[in-house]
């Protein structure tokens, strides 16, 4: 059973669709299953690798931006951006993991903090090729309905997902978190920490960046505030994969599914919505204090607590 | 034959000189130990050699190829494990993963990796410990996880940094029967050991170092009754 639990889960989710969802569901899907997507991107170097980064959002803007200037500039189809991002991203990756990575912990993620503003910063300024602070606009978008879109994002997760796997269960995972548990044990092992972070970095980055040139399709709108957006994205992600499991294969689709609908309910009650970014912070609080792997990490703890209730009634 | 050879070397931490101009070399198939009081630079040289620093003057070579500029992976790679004197374990790993995740430097897939992994285990006695998280292990067996872990990249030569320190006497009795056992697989060992007894008891030859600087090296008998090393470890006669 737990053996084709992905493959029911993905069935589950391509079939959803078809029972006739309103648009405004279908959105919220789509959200959820690109927000999945991003968090098992950065649970890969972050969960299994250790290297904690608070920059996601510069490879996710690049890739939105490798869509959205291949439309404005070129006037080719931004889907090409898709695949296009993963070379670009990658070799952004490169260059930033070469300055990057050279530090540890705190100092990791301090770097892929300034990482994301630097990028956030340096679109905004040359507006020759983003078109600055006014953004990129898709004047036609390529589909109407959200069919197309939710089936791309689900192929997109669903690669992702199980890549990762794959990766996890492999010589690369047992190096990923050889370097997380102690880099210098892992030198001592004959793991070549510098590459093996380089790799992490540059399929986190990559998978991270096609999830940017889709929501530039999707969004039909992007700027640099809303694509290299330190809170929107960089910190959301990490919230995603904290609230779901870090290092776990569905922590980020859990995290996913509570952090958009959660967002989504907390901004329409009156009054309170204003306070969306104050109530996730308390809940990130709770989620470290309590379950500090996550709902899934943490999920036998639940569980326990869950039965201790049935007991007593 | 000389496996290893440490031609004059010096590191400087800033000022400080914690190794000044030690020569030695280490011979195929023995087990060498390495000794001196407590901040003599012992762990220092053991960071010369397995590359975790390079040296400021001087240099180490491996079968007459220079390997003091290399990382420690690499030297990892040629043939030259160690094991940490503070245990370094993966802690969230368990002891099997552990030893996998270092049996991978010489395996061509997982189940090899895998094999080699159980087999270190059962050669070292941790095998019915393969399930538990490393991070739950007592101190004796985090030490044994530490010799399995190198023992698993199929190394030529073992540097092993105080893995008998802490041990009771069972343990400790179990670690010197591993030891020699390594040493019947044709490993070469350097040691670094406070417990004099075993040390003397293990190694055919032993290097002294006092202050950064090698005072002696010779057979065990030879070393017991050196007086320099007496004055390293008691102070000179005259005081005492």
């Amino acid at each position: 059973m737990k053996k084709y639990l992905p493959l029911i889960i993905l069935a589950i989710l391509s079939v959803l669709p078809l029972i006739g969802l309103s648009s405004y569901m279908m959105h919220m899907l789509i959200l959820v299953i690109m927000w999945s997507a991003i968090g098992m991107a950065w649970n890969l170097l972050g969960g299994y690798c250790g290297q904690v980064s608070f920059g996601h959002a510069a490879y996710f803007g690049v890739g939105a931006y490798t869509s959205g200037i291949l439309y404005y500039k070129l006037g080719i189809s931004a889907w090409w951006g898709m695949p296009l991002s993963v070379i670009v991203v990658t070799l952004f990756s490169l260059l930033l993991g070469y300055i990057v990575l050279r530090l540890r912990g705190p100092f990791f993620a301090l770097a892929t903090l300034a990482m994301g503003e630097v990028m956030r910063v340096t679109t905004e300024n040359v507006g020759g090729l983003t078109g600055g602070t006014l953004g990129i606009l898709i004047q036609k978008r390529t589909w109407v309905t959200k069919f197309g879109y939710y089936y791309i994002i689900l192929f997109v997760a669903a690669g992702t997902f199980f890549l990762i796997k794959k990766l996890v269960e492999s010589k690369l995972g047992y190096y990923f978190v050889a370097i997380r548990e102690d880099q210098d044990a892992a030198e001592s092992l004959g793991i070549n920490t510098t590459l093996y972070k380089t790799i992490a970095l540059c399929l986190s980055g990559a998978l991270t960046g096609i999830a940017g040139a889709f929501y530039t399709n999707y969004m039909g709108y992007i700027d640099p505030h809303v694509v290299f957006a330190l809170h929107d994205i960089s910190i959301v992600t990490i919230m995603i994969v904290m609230v779901g499991g870090v290092a776990t294969y569905w922590g980020p689709l859990v995290g996913a599914i509570i952090m958009v609908f959660l967002a989504e309910l907390i901004r329409s009650i009156p009054g309170l919505g204003v306070a969306h970014q104050t109530l996730f912070g308390i809940l990130l609080i709770v989620i470290i204090i309590f379950l500090p792997n996550g709902i899934v990490g943490d999920f036998n703890k639940i569980k326990r607590v869950f039965k201790r209730g049935d007991s007593l009634q | 034959m000389s496996l290893i050879e440490v031609k004059n070397v010096s590191k400087h931490f800033g000022g400080l000189a914690a190794i000044k101009d030690v020569s030695f070399e280490i011979k195929s198939g023995e087990i060498l130990g390495l000794i001196g009081p407590n901040g003599a630079g012992k762990t220092t040289l053991f960071n010369v050699v397995n590359g975790f620093y390079s040296p400021t003057k001087g240099e180490v070579s491996f079968k007459g190829k220079r390997i003091s500029n290399l990382q420690p992976h690499e030297i990892c790679k040629l043939g030259i494990a160690r094991t940490f004197q503070v245990v370094k374990p993966l802690q969230r790993m368990s002891v099997l993963d552990n030893v996998v995740a270092s049996a991978f430097l010489r395996a061509k897939n997982k189940s090899e990796a895998v094999q080699i992994a159980s087999e270190t285990l059962k050669f070292t006695g941790l095998y019915e410990d393969k399930d538990i998280i490393s991070k739950g292990l007592p101190l004796g067996k985090r030490k044994k996880l530490e010799i399995a872990r190198a023992l698993a990249t199929k190394p030529e030569v073992l540097l092993l940094d105080e893995s008998f320190a802490g041990l009771n006497h069972s343990e400790l009795n179990d670690s010197i029967e591993i030891i020699k056992k390594i040493k019947e697989r044709g490993i070469t060992i350097m040691i670094i050991e406070h417990h004099m007894k075993v040390i003397m008891a293990i190694s055919d030859r032993i290097v002294v170092i006092n202050y950064g600087e090698k005072i002696a090296e010779g057979p065990s008998q030879e070393i017991r009754n050196n007086p320099l090393v007496i004055e390293a470890y008691l102070g000179e006669a005259k005081s005492a």
